[in-house]
């Protein structure tokens, strides 16, 4: 029995929102990573269900290019993450607050 | 010849020009011909145009040149023009003469000082403004040059009821029409010749306004000379004599003028003998002969006023470059109670000095100073405005400058040497002391009085222009027991002089003053009266008037912009979590604008 589009569009949105939250309200630089994935997996979700709705196979293309493009983006925020613990010896993400007015 | 006129003014000028463009690329050496070579060409130049003018011109009729015409709108159209008459002529000869001599002592005076082409400039430019001042046939022109020299002399150390009536500024004009339109005493003419009096009485450091003149000693003691001796200072006598007839049309006024004359003359002389500063001394005997000049102007006296302007000038301007020397070979020493013993090793400049302070006190006979300041004391007695007080004031302040004079002659020249001379004045400080003093002797002898050989060259020079004096007549033998008692006080003056400051010993250089002396040599301490009166209360006020209707607008004004300045700068506080909040609230509020039906 297949899910009510709507539902599947309202999961993607509630992914979101929690990566969301998880972006705004996490401290450590890490777990911002981890919420920004689930973010971008929330919209990975979302093109699914748009795929499957209109039964082309964009929508799993679109993910594919989403999964790639977010290991890429891993890689070099891993490699941010580590500059900025050189720097300020902490990852405190409120600790880089240099260019301040 | 006469038609060289315009050049007397224009070579000054010339000359500042070429130094102000040129004086820094050019030697020392060319400074100086150029500076000191334009205002001796404009000597000669007036020399020539004088004797021009006086050639075949027995009535002194004056003569008017046009140079261009400098404004022209709406009725008001003043020219650059000259007006030579035998008034202006004196003066024009004064300050050419006198004032190529002082450029010329300068030349070595101010040798080894900086800006030395730029010196001459101003010295020129004021040399020019104040030949402009005596030579203009119009108010404004004339305006002209009295700002001229302010700003000159500024920079050296630093009309409307008239037009309204008589729709020009020139001054004959003027002249010839004020009787016509303005009643004797009324009081538009009162508050005319009030008006004016003001200005002079400021340009020419009279009380009340005299407190600038002492403190103008700051200067080079050749700006001294030219400035505050014999000409600047002299430009409210000018102005007074060339709007006499406004004066005449002011009884009040013009009484009030011979007050503040002999106010002024008592002034400055109990001033001057209470200062240790030479130059002070001399400062303050500017004020009380120029007093001299006003009291003469005050009673009508114009060829008198005039008369002992131009003595003055020489006596003044020899005494001022007297005490430069002196200063100059004393290494900036001015402090009398420090000099002493220097009549053998100065003589040029003790004699001439020496000349110069007999001129002063008018001692009789033998010098210039006793014909010009004996005629006044005689006409404030014996014209028609005079009285005996102001002849009894004049004698008094003849008594108290023999006094100071020789009192500053004696402890700068005579006693023990408290230190030694390091150089003497060459031919060029000395050649200008010498011609001085000379004239300081002989100048005299044009204008003697009735019953000395009645010779009145200079009265009738000037009366070719000004009125005569009204005298309401005495006999000569009350003239000869005037003369006699203006003689004995001069003498006696320098008689206490020499017995109380001759070869006596005066340790302090400083010397210990009870309050009575301070209070004179404080100048009767006008400075700080005019602070308690004057600067006091306005400090009082700025500051109890802080924070009034208008400031606490223009504070809320800036305190606003604060405010908006603190609160943008915490949007800015370099935290990503926050931007990432604000881009989150933006998104959601664009959003909701969007969809909201």
């Amino acid at each position: 029995m297949t899910i009510p589009t709507e539902q599947q569009i309202l999961l993607a949105v509630i992914l979101f929102c929690i990566g969301l939250t998880g972006v705004l309200v996490r401290r450590n630089v890490i777990f911002m990573l981890m919420s920004v994935e689930v973010m971008l997996n929330a919209a990975g979700l979302a093109f699914i269900v748009g795929g499957a709705a209109w039964g082309h196979a964009d929508g799993q293309v679109m993910f594919l290019f989403i999964l790639a493009m977010a290991a890429a983006e891993v890689a070099v925020g891993l490699a941010l993450i580590i500059q900025l613990y050189n720097k300020f010896k902490s990852d405190d993400a409120d600790k880089a607050s240099d260019m301040r007015g | 010849m006469k038609e060289l006129l315009w050049l007397i003014v224009a070579l000054p000028f010339a000359g500042a020009l070429i130094l102000a463009l040129a004086g820094k690329k050019l030697p020392r050496l060319a400074c100086a011909i150029v500076g000191v070579g334009s205002i001796s060409l404009s000597a000669i130049a007036a020399f020539m145009v004088g004797l021009d003018f006086l050639h075949g011109n027995s009535m002194g009729a004056p003569f008017d040149q046009t140079l261009w015409q400098w404004i022209d709108v709406f009725g008001l159209s003043p020219r650059i023009a000259f007006h030579l008459d035998t008034v202006s002529l004196t003066f024009i000869f004064v300050i050419t003469f006198v004032g190529a001599l002082i450029h010329l002592y300068s030349a070595p005076f101010m040798w080894k000082e900086e800006g030395y082409a730029r010196f001459f400039v101003y010295m020129n430019l004021f040399v020019g403004f104040m030949l402009m001042l005596v030579l203009a046939d119009n108010l404004l022109l004339l305006y002209l040059g009295w700002e001229g020299v302010g700003l000159c002399s500024y920079l050296l150390i630093g009309l409307f009821l008239l037009f309204t009536n008589f729709h020009t500024l020139n001054i004959q004009a003027i002249l010839t029409a004020a009787p016509a339109k303005w009643a004797v005493g009324s009081g538009v003419a009162i508050t005319t010749a009030f008006l004016l009096l003001g200005g002079a009485i400021g340009k020419s450091a009279q009380f009340p306004l005299q407190t600038w003149l002492p403190d103008a000693m700051a200067a080079p003691s050749p700006v001294s000379a030219l400035i505050h001796a014999a000409t600047m200072v002299t430009a409210g006598v000018y102005l007074i004599a060339r709007t006499h007839v406004l004066f005449s049309l002011a009884p009040i006024v013009q009484s009030t003028v011979a007050i503040i004359g002999a106010v002024t003359l008592i002034l400055g002389g109990l001033a001057a003998l209470y200062q240790h500063d030479i130059k002070r001394v001399l400062a303050y005997s500017t004020i009380s002969q120029i007093g001299y000049m006003f009291l003469a102007l005050g009673v009508g006296a114009w060829s008198a006023a005039i008369f002992h302007f131009m003595i003055h000038a020489f006596f003044k301007a020899l005494l001022f470059l007297g005490a430069g020397s002196v200063i100059w070979v004393m290494r900036n020493e001015h402090n009398m109670f420090r000099m002493g013993g220097l009549w053998k090793k100065l003589p040029v400049v003790f004699w001439t000095f020496l000349v110069g302070a007999c001129a002063l006190s008018a001692l009789p006979l033998i010098t210039a100073g006793f014909y010009s300041k004996d005629e006044i004391l005689w006409l404030s007695y014996a014209s028609d405005k005079g009285s005996v007080a102001l002849w009894f004031t004049g004698l008094a302040g003849a008594f108290i400058t023999a006094l100071y004079t020789f009192r500053m002659v004696f402890l700068t020249f005579f006693g023990p040497r408290k230190a030694e001379p390091t150089q003497r004045p060459g031919i060029a400080m000395t050649l200008p002391l010498i011609v001085l003093g000379l004239l300081s002797l002989v100048g005299g002898f044009i204008e003697l009085p009735d019953n000395m050989g009645h010779v009145t060259l200079f009265s009738r020079f000037i009366q070719k222009t000004l009125p005569a004096t009204m005298i309401t007549s005495f006999g000569h033998s009350t003239e000869l027991i005037a003369q006699l008692i203006a003689a004995a006080v001069a003498i006696t003056g320098a008689g206490i002089a020499y017995k109380l400051y001759y070869n006596k010993p005066f340790p302090a250089a400083i010397p210990v003053r009870n309050s009575w002396q301070t209070f004179f040599f404080k100048g009767w301490d006008f400075d700080q009266l005019y602070n308690s009166i004057i600067v006091a209360p306005i400090v009082f006020l700025s500051r109890i008037d802080k924070d009034d209707v208008i400031d606490r607008f223009y504070n809320i004004l800036a305190a606003i912009t604060r405010l908006l300045n603190r609160a943008l700068t915490a949007t800015q506080n370099g935290r990503l979590r926050w931007y990432a909040m604000m881009l989150a609230i933006g998104t959601i509020i664009t959003l909701t604008i969007l969809f909201y039906p």
